[in-house]
């Protein structure tokens, strides 16, 4: 299943509620808000790092370039709108709103 | 494959309108079939056949009317739209106003079930 999260990190629990629940293995996509989390030093760069030991994480690049996030934590994956496609093709998916 | 587009959150608030359009975009630029967009709550002013944005920003309610013209289903909550003071005559063309069966039809027909919301 491939986990979906928008909103802020920074503002609601949604990213922390989606790494708790996900399956090992299970994607994670960043898109909107949610992709101000994938900066080096924020309050979620903990818990992004430890997700990613059991998820490929992935930020929308649309949405990073609209929030001039050009910093990332090691390891998050960049993909367009393509990529978010292809994403949706492997599995299926869930927002968490 | 077949993807179906549940749309909850109306247009100009934060992103999800955009973000549904440009995700519905890509992947019919990939071949795929778009099942059905299902505007529900706040999404059924997505196709406000009233909203005159100003000229130089996205005409959000144009945009999806037109993928309807390309032969997207576009279906509007009937329940949400009279909630809202939505009817048959306030949204645009190429859209229509039904019931929750469509968006539980569309999730058994669709390979895929995609939710943009706030």
């Amino acid at each position: 299943m491939l986990h979906i999260v928008s909103r802020s990190p920074f503002s609601d629990d949604s990213l922390k509620s989606c790494v708790r629940i996900a399956k090992k293995d299970d994607p994670i996509l960043l898109t909107e808000d949610a992709v101000t989390g994938v900066m080096p030093g924020s309050a979620v760069a903990s818990l992004l790092q430890d997700a990613m030991k059991s998820h490929a994480v992935y930020a929308l690049s649309a949405d990073l370039k609209a929030r001039g996030v050009d910093r990332m934590l090691d390891g998050i994956k960049v993909v367009d709108y393509a990529g978010f496609v292809e994403l949706v093709e492997q599995h299926k998916p869930m927002t968490w709103l | 494959m077949k993807i179906g587009v549940l749309v909850q959150e109306g247009p100009y608030n934060h992103e999800a309108s955009d973000s549904a359009y440009k995700f519905i975009e890509a992947a019919m630029a990939k071949g795929h079939t778009i099942q059905g967009v299902f505007f529900y709550d706040d999404g059924v002013y997505n196709v406000a056949s009233k909203m005159e944005p100003p000229q130089d920003d996205r005409h959000i309610a144009k945009r999806w009317s037109e993928l309807g013209a390309k032969g997207v289903d576009l279906i509007v909550c009937v329940a949400a739209a009279k909630r809202r003071g939505i009817n048959p005559d306030l949204i645009m063309p190429n859209s229509r106003i039904s019931g929750l069966g469509q968006l539980s039809e569309m999730c058994t027909e669709a390979d895929r079930l995609i939710t943009f919301g706030d």
